[in-house]
């Protein structure tokens, strides 16, 4: 079932958490609401469930307007950041809950549970209590507890925060395969963008209560929108500069930019991704800068080279591959050049 | 993993105070305990017991009025203390989950009983009930008696111990936060389900105390009610009445064997209160153990 999100304005107080957002989350689709803290994911989520009441705008299942709609009785299955598991109730009553509640059968109740739970690989912990269940199981818990009563829709807040790495990793894949079997349109909210592009169809950018962009992971990953989605989404250096006549130049380094063929000279932001810079020893001839090597970390895929430049007075981050490395023998204090193979450049709103 | 190293001893502490000074505060603190607490609770069961147990005995239970004030204070105490109930619940829900106009006001009111004398509160009552009172030809005209019977000794009690439950469960449910309420919920289910079956399970044994200690405060209830009751043998004396009144008579014995009931209330009421916040404490621990741990990494 498909869902969506017209013209929605939420405020705590005087802070805007959400500004006119507007979306469209396609029926079967798993979408990501990715975002900084505060940046009004969590309360668009919480907004799509019922649990949070928009001051302005509507909130349609399918072709249902649910806006006036209590949470109890819009079939949501919504998985909480800390899972909010009762912690009184064994884990199969923590499954049954929602089917309990609503009246199912006793036999019904049973058969159910005991297919969620083979669906989330608990069999045999079902007289278990939350309190003797890792992270990880608690995690799928929540989630079959969510997917009882057959929900229209699944959501999830921060469904992998509270997890250490490893079983981050891990649960990631498995809810991606879960979604790929159930098909159950799916919506959860995280602020790690590893893990949005890793597991999402599509993937909402959210900043201060709007949003920046919405597309697949490499439509966003390829084509960032703006600067803050490509600041976002990080590994990425930073410079200021000005373009003119088709041009940009961003201090001794100069580029084409034709997107930009007016004579009026203008402030703009260039953004080069570490693994889209080259260090190399002499001057080729391409747009380069000079540099001096500050700090070597030689971590895994790359190495991660810090270097600084004088000129721009800004610090660097270079990806270089290993191979590449030790062809270039680099010694901290070196002086180098550094050229981008590819740079984004964003002129700054006409506005004032 | 490798085994957890035990945790090295506490090394002494640079504030920490010279044993002579801990020593005497140590001390001062149990003389005065023993004292005002230990000598005469003992005294209480040793007066009582002076004539030997069949005396206390009779003294209990073959004196009509002392008997009539035991059945008395176990037909008030239960009403005042299901009342209470009632209203702890009602408040410690509205103070812990919702935000309204007026909240900080409600959680003043709500200790205003510990606050004034149950003297003035019997008073008050006196002056809307009584026979000069507020609602007193109302009450008359429709034969309806409160003070100086039944129903006054009810409200009197009631109302003193009033805070008792809402302010042992206002904080644990703070503590327990709405998050499981929320989730409730979100799978269905209506406000009495959720309170039944998610929050009541969470917040019994904070509860079940609150319910000993109001039931302690109720029985022992002596100022407000010795205003509202009259004061009559046989009819309106309660237990914390009935003593006083034996004791005027210089029926020692007979004062004591009563008071010695009302403080073994008193022990038992201490030793649940001990086991009880024992099992609330770890429960709020474990919760707390729960959350912490999932907010992590």
């Amino acid at each position: 079932m498909s869902i969506a999100v017209k013209h929605v304005t939420k405020s705590f107080g005087t802070f805007v958490a959400l500004n006119d957002v507007s979306l469209e989350v396609p029926g079967g689709a798993l979408l990501a609401l990715l975002g900084p803290s505060g940046s009004g994911k969590t309360t668009l989520l919480r907004i799509i469930a019922g649990l949070e009441a928009a001051d302005s705008g509507t909130v349609l299942y399918a072709d249902e307007d649910v806006t006036g709609t209590a949470v109890r009785d819009r079939h949501v299955g919504f998985v909480f950041q800390h899972y909010a598991l009762f912690k009184h109730l064994s884990v199969f009553e923590n499954v049954a809950f929602g089917l309990r509640v609503r009246g199912e059968s006793r036999s019904g109740v049973k058969d159910r549970v005991r297919k969620l739970l083979r669906l989330v690989q608990l069999e045999g912990l079902e007289r278990a209590v939350p309190a003797q269940l890792s992270g990880g199981q608690r995690q799928r818990v929540a989630l079959a507890r969510a997917l009882a009563a057959e929900p229209k829709v699944l959501l999830l807040d921060e469904p992998f925060g509270a997890l250490d790495a490893k079983v981050r990793q891990e649960l990631r894949q498995w809810l991606r395969r879960l979604h790929d079997e159930i098909h159950l349109t799916s919506v959860f909210v995280t602020h790690d963008q590893e893990e949005a592009f890793e597991v999402a169809d599509q993937v909402v950018i959210m900043n201060r209560g709007g949003i920046e962009q919405t597309g697949t992971p490499e439509e966003i990953f390829e084509h960032p929108a703006s600067p803050f989605v490509m600041d976002f989404l990080g590994n990425v250096n930073v410079f200021q500069g000005v373009v003119q006549g088709g041009r940009a130049r961003l201090g001794e380094l100069e580029v084409a930019y034709p997107e930009y063929p007016f004579d009026e000279s203008r402030a703009a932001t260039a953004f080069i991704r570490s693994h889209e810079l080259e260090i190399v020893r002499k001057r080729n001839g391409r747009p380069s800068l000079e540099v001096k090597v500050t700090h070597i970390n030689p971590a895994r895929p790359v190495v991660k080279v810090r270097v600084h430049s004088e000129a721009f007075g800004v610090g660097l981050t270079v990806d270089v591959g290993w191979e590449d490395f030790s062809d270039l023998q680099l010694r901290v204090g070196e002086t180098v050049y550094v050229s981008p193979r590819q740079l984004r450049v964003f002129v700054q709103d006409y506005a004032i | 993993m490798a085994e957890t190293p035990k945790a090295p001893p506490i090394p002494p502490r640079a504030q920490d105070d010279p044993a002579a000074v801990r020593v005497a505060l140590v001390l001062t603190a149990v003389a005065i305990m023993a004292f005002f607490v230990v000598v005469p609770l003992v005294n209480v069961f040793v007066q009582a017991f002076a004539n030997g147990v069949h005396a206390y005995w009779d003294n209990l239970f073959h004196d009509a009025d002392t008997l009539h004030s035991i059945k008395l204070t176990l037909m008030v105490a239960p009403v005042a203390v299901g009342l209470n109930l009632v209203f702890g619940i009602a408040a410690a829900w509205a103070i812990a989950r919702f935000r309204f106009p007026g909240r900080t006001l409600l959680t003043a009111l709500i200790d205003l009983p510990f606050s004034v004398s149950p003297v003035v509160v019997g008073l008050f009552l006196l002056l809307l009930f009584g026979l000069q009172g507020t609602f007193g030809p109302w009450l008359r005209a429709h034969d309806l008696k409160i003070v100086f019977a039944y129903p006054g000794l009810v409200i009197a009690t009631a109302f003193v111990t009033f805070p008792v439950v809402a302010r042992e469960l206002t904080p644990l449910m703070e503590a327990l936060g709405a998050d499981e309420e929320v989730a409730a919920v979100s799978l269905g289910a209506r406000g009495w389900q959720v309170f039944r079956l998610i929050t009541l399970p969470n917040i019994k044994w904070g509860l079940l105390y609150g319910v000993i200690l109001c039931n302690a405060r109720a029985m022992g209830e002596f100022g407000a009610v010795y205003v509202v009751s009259g004061h009559i043998a046989g009819k309106t004396d309660t237990m914390p009445l009935r003593v006083e009144k034996l004791f005027q008579e210089y029926n020692l014995p007979g004062a004591f064997a009563v008071a010695s009931v009302l403080a073994m209330l008193a022990l038992v009421t201490l030793f649940v209160k001990t086991a009880l916040e024992w099992k609330t404490r770890r429960d709020l621990a474990e919760a707390h153990r729960l959350q912490t741990e999932g907010a992590e990494s």
